[in-house]
């Protein structure tokens, strides 16, 4: 069943210095590598870049193939891209058909908005590939902690977080009995146009809603049975501790936005 | 002795929009004893699970009063006293798992009681050893089966250190298989642990290994006794629409045909046993 195959926030298990480092770690270097994404311009800028994400991918024993098969969903996103930069870009004719017309700066454009994407989803996917869910929630709730002072609900938003990610299986599990159960009595799901194919959904998402709001009930009575009382006086069974390796990182992390800045002052 | 659990004329019912409530628990006196196995009875709609949730102050009651070990669950300050008293295991466990690790759930409760992170472990290990999942700690609860998901609840419970258990139909959607495990690790809890029990059940033979049954119907308590001498009042438990178990279903049977065999059979051994007599003696 293709519903089975989906794999929203997928993690793979490992023990290599990445998957070792302090989510927090994991969460500020991403968020660096993407600045220094958006601030790269020129050639020199994107080989530092490229040369960058290769070097972490050999550290984190990441699979490339495991990569780029997250890649093949925005395959239709980055050929139109490429294209649109490619003949809409006005500069040095290098070839021109009718109205279609390739320049040179169209060429370089094209290279850089595709590179750009493909590094954007390759760091955020190396993030998810070595980072347990629920160490990602609880750096995460860690990271904005500082909010919680201006009264934002950071602890709910981690909770919701991670509840949610419990469930994707559990619910996607049920809408394929529910699929299930709606075929044994005639229900067509794969024939008609979209307006009969939407239609024809109805029978799944209701009993999948009714079931899903039961399942909340009944969690948050089991879930004040343990002893929940919001996230006051809360403790967690891992501490999130910063090591040398963890600052090691960051500094790369700083360094590499710098010297993306620099390379972009120079005109490189 | 002290009581772990008391009800005192405990009266309980719905409000509805229509102002007509529907009286589900009708002054109710019960008293369960410290380290005790009690198995409560009854057929649907006869107030068992709205019991159950009497417990541990899900619902509070609309007349009487419900004691756990002492305290009034209607005493707001004494609530999470209250709930680190009484655990409770509830009837599906996909929807009592809260986190998508094994242990991270089983370390849910603990660390919402703000422990320390070392207390935190000793207790998940020990809670896991406990109901014989320690080689699941890793693993993704959605992958495990009924019976090892519900043990993992219980564990999840086990892990508050509560003195008393309380399971709600905890093995009503499991295989034959799923709840002879999750059984076996209740009644262990209670003979080696030393934790009270009570077990909210529809089935017999369940019931039959506890130490007490008490029978519910229309929100009254119909019978109360060791289960030997509760399986013998076939009549009752048929005219409360429930079955007795097999065993005794079959030594009934044959005292009507005339013979003379025990009626205090509860176990497949003790019929086999029966039997046997019966039969040397008649050869």
């Amino acid at each position: 069943m293709a519903l089975k195959d989906i794999t929203l926030g997928q993690y793979f298990p490992g023990d290599s210095p990445v998957h070792r480092l302090d989510p927090r770690t994991k969460l500020l270097i991403t968020i660096l590598y993407i600045v220094a994404l958006f601030l790269a311009k020129g050639p020199a800028a994107y080989l530092v870049l490229i040369a960058v994400l290769g070097a972490y991918i050999a550290v984190s024993r990441v699979r490339l193939k495991a990569l780029f098969k997250g890649l093949r969903p925005i395959l239709i996103l980055i050929i139109f891209t490429a294209l649109l930069n490619l003949f809409y870009t006005s500069g040095q004719v290098l070839w021109q058909w009718g109205f279609l017309k390739i320049t040179v700066e169209g060429l370089w454009s094209a290279l850089f908005m595709v590179l750009r994407i493909v590094l954007l989803i390759c760091c955020t996917f190396l993030l998810t590939y070595t980072t347990s869910p629920i160490m990602l929630t609880d750096g995460l709730e860690n990271l904005l902690g500082p909010l919680k002072k201006l009264k934002l609900p950071i602890h709910e938003l981690a909770m919701m977080m991670s509840i949610a990610l419990r469930f994707i299986p559990t619910l996607i599990e049920e809408t394929d009995k529910i699929m299930s159960a709606q075929r044994a009595r005639g229900a067509d799901f794969d024939t008609g146009n979209l307006v009969q194919r939407a239609k024809a959904l109805i029978p799944i998402l209701i009993p999948l809603f009714i079931s899903a709001f039961r399942r909340a009930d009944e969690l948050a009575v089991s879930m004040e049975c343990r002893c929940y009382h919001g996230g006051e006086g809360r403790t967690h069974l891992r501490q999130l501790r910063y090591r040398a390796a963890d600052w090691m990182f960051l500094c790369m992390g700083l360094v590499l936005c710098v010297g993306v800045w620099l390379l972009r002052r120079l005109a490189l | 002795m002290s009581a772990m659990l008391e009800t005192q004329n405990l009266t309980f019912s719905y409000t509805t929009e229509e102002g007509a409530a529907p009286i589900v628990l009708d002054g109710l006196d019960l008293q369960i004893e410290a380290g005790s196995f009690v198995a409560v009875l009854g057929h649907n709609g006869s107030g068992k699970s709205t019991l159950a949730k009497h417990m541990n102050a899900i619902l509070l009651p609309t007349g009487g009063a419900v004691y756990v070990d002492g305290m009034d669950t209607a005493d707001e300050a004494r609530l999470l006293d209250i709930r680190r008293t009484v655990g409770m295991v509830f009837q599906n466990p996909d929807n009592q798992i809260v986190a998508n690790v094994v242990e991270e759930d089983v370390a849910f409760a603990p660390e919402n009681m703000g422990l320390p992170p070392e207390e935190i472990r000793e207790r998940v290990d020990l809670a896991l050893k406990l109901v014989g999942m320690t080689a699941f700690a890793q693993h993704a609860p959605h992958l495990l089966s009924g019976g090892q998901k519900q043990r993992v609840a219980i564990a999840g419970v086990i892990a508050i250190r509560p003195r008393c258990l309380v399971l709600d139909e905890a093995t009503a959607m499991l295989d034959p298989v799923g709840r002879r495990d999750v059984m076996a690790t209740i009644k262990d809890l209670n003979q080696r642990v030393g934790v009270t029990v009570v077990l909210i059940t529809h089935h017999m033979d369940e019931a039959a290994q506890a130490g007490r049954v008490v029978v519910m119907s229309e929100g009254k308590i119909a019978a109360d006794g060791p289960p030997r001498q509760i399986f013998q009042q076939v009549d009752l438990l048929r005219s409360l629409g429930l079955a007795v178990p097999e065993p005794v279903a079959l030594m009934w049977e044959l005292r009507r045909a005339g013979l003379d065999v025990p009626l205090d059979v509860l176990s497949d051994e003790e019929c086999v046993q029966a039997l046997e007599k019966l039969l040397t003696r008649g050869g």
